[in-house]
């Protein structure tokens, strides 16, 4: 999709040096890249390399040491930008799920368009049921989280962050937390947005979501990006070793699930 | 027959009293609970110097008896501002309950993933919007097996205000004894009293507590 934007358009999402730092350990040492709209990007690397660090310096849940990232026209990272105003315009899905526990499914969703968008409370059921069609859970709209499975949480919080209208959506190893069996339904959804159109940033050890869904995958290591390009390009004719180590290794490890799944 | 008579007399002029024993407890639950919240609030999610505040507060508050908060303000701080007595016993035990009340809040409030909050703030909801419409509701359901034993505690306590004249419960308990010259039968009744009061509330909160109860 990424070859059929023109070249003259401004990225959605646009990062330029970036650095952070844990308590002196150096997590993010100059990341630059930029993600245009209607962009699949999947960050992969080994664990400890701050994809996800990456991806929460994006709507500020990490607050950057050093560098600019832009939403649109917008400097995130400026003093004075309103970052509750730049959070509703990115969407967010974690690991953890990290549903609301004293709210129903659908509440879960109505919230944010009623406390944040202020939408009124009818209209806001009416687009969450719409949402949780979409991620095929409206029968289980009146459960609460402790009553979801893994997979169906983890849908709820993808409906719960469509709400919004986000124009970017980033995945932070959205089915790390979940049973083998119920990846796939995640990774349905996921694709199913990426198909929509909808600009995605997902950090994933899926191997097959990355070389069948993605734009581009961007490998990081180390706190920087070691190479970046096209799936086919990383998965058959990566410029580094290490590239290739990882994929390799990766695939060895996920690869007997992937074939299962597909 | 008469002891009967007596003892039918004895209930309804301590019954009396019973109305202004809820009265000083329910403004000193309500008070202890706003400010105990606020004050748990100011602890977990506030700055330095909020956070050192609430701390000393409660520190120094529940180190203090109550009868002493009582003097305090009845004798102090009332010979200054009109209070009466009933409002300066009430305000009293509100203001030590709310050093209790902070501490069970603040456990609550701990006790809330910080995952909730990520996601509440991801959504684009401020820190205040964030603990009013997420963390809130959560802590409080978490909070009410150890606010039912305080608000038990508060209800008890109330009886202390009778130092300052407060026509409760206890103060009648005591007038009765010392006319009739029967003290086993004035706080005998003052006890039951008490009891039914605890156990209705206690039991009314249980409910809530089942009825509240977030799934896990």
């Amino acid at each position: 999709m990424s070859e059929m934007t023109p070249s003259s358009k401004l990225p959605i999402v646009r990062i330029e040096s970036l650095y952070k730092a844990y308590q002196g350990t150096e997590v993010l040492k100059g990341i630059s890249m930029a993600v245009q709209e209607q962009d699949v990007v999947v960050i992969i690397g080994p664990s400890g390399t701050g994809k996800s660090t990456l991806l929460r310096c994006i709507n500020l849940l990490a607050i950057p040491d050093k560098g600019q990232i832009w939403l649109d026209d917008i400097e995130v990272t400026a003093p004075h930008t309103n970052i509750d105003k730049v959070r509703q315009r990115i969407g967010m899905v974690f690991q953890e799920f990290n549903l609301f526990n004293h709210l129903t499914a659908l509440n879960n969703v109505t919230i944010g368009m009623t406390r944040v968008l202020k939408m009124k409370s009818k209209e806001a059921q009416e687009k969450a049921m719409w949402e949780l069609e979409r991620v095929g859970l409206v029968d289980k709209a009146a459960l609460f989280p402790a009553q979801l499975s893994g997979g169906q949480k983890q849908r709820v919080a993808i409906a719960r962050a469509l709400g919004m209208n986000p124009e970017v959506m980033l995945f932070d190893e959205p089915t790390s937390a979940l049973d083998p069996e119920l990846i796939g339904e995640v990774l349905n959804v996921m694709q199913k947005l990426a198909y929509e159109g909808m600009t995605m940033l997902v950090v994933t050890h899926e191997m097959g979501f990355a070389r069948e869904v993605s734009d581009r995958i961007v490998f990081m290591e180390k706190g920087v990006i070691v190479e970046e390009g096209p799936p086919k390009q990383l998965f058959y004719n990566p410029k580094f070793e290490r590239t290739r180590d990882f994929l390799w290794k990766i695939t060895e490890l996920y690869g007997k699930d992937e074939e299962k799944k597909s | 027959m008469e002891i009967l008579q007596d003892l039918a007399l004895l209930f309804r002029y301590l019954l009396a009293g019973t109305g202004v024993t809820l009265a000083v407890s329910a403004i000193a639950i309500s008070l202890g609970f706003a400010f105990g919240v606020t004050l748990a609030i100011m602890r977990v999610y506030g700055g330095c110097f909020l956070s050192r505040f609430a701390l000393i507060y409660s520190t120094a508050v529940r180190a203090i008896p109550v009868v002493v908060i009582i003097f305090l303000l009845y004798f102090v701080i009332a010979s200054a501002v009109d209070l009466s007595p009933f409002l300066s016993g009430a305000l009293a035990l509100g203001f030590s309950s709310a050093a209790y009340q902070s501490e069970v809040f603040r456990g609550a409030f701990q006790s809330v993933s910080g995952g909730q909050m990520l996601a509440a703030r991801a959504l684009g909801m401020g820190r205040m919007q964030a603990i009013r419409f997420v963390i809130l509701p959560q802590a409080i359901r978490l909070a009410i097996p150890p606010w039912s034993n305080e608000a038990a505690i508060v209800l008890k306590d109330s009886s202390l205000v009778y130092i300052l004249g407060v026509p409760e419960i206890l103060r009648r308990a005591e007038y009765v004894s010392a006319v009739t010259l029967q003290p086993f039968l004035a706080f005998g009744a003052a006890a039951i009293i008490y009891f039914i009061l605890t156990f209705l509330t206690n039991r009314g909160l249980d409910w809530l507590e089942r009825h509240y109860r977030i799934l896990t």
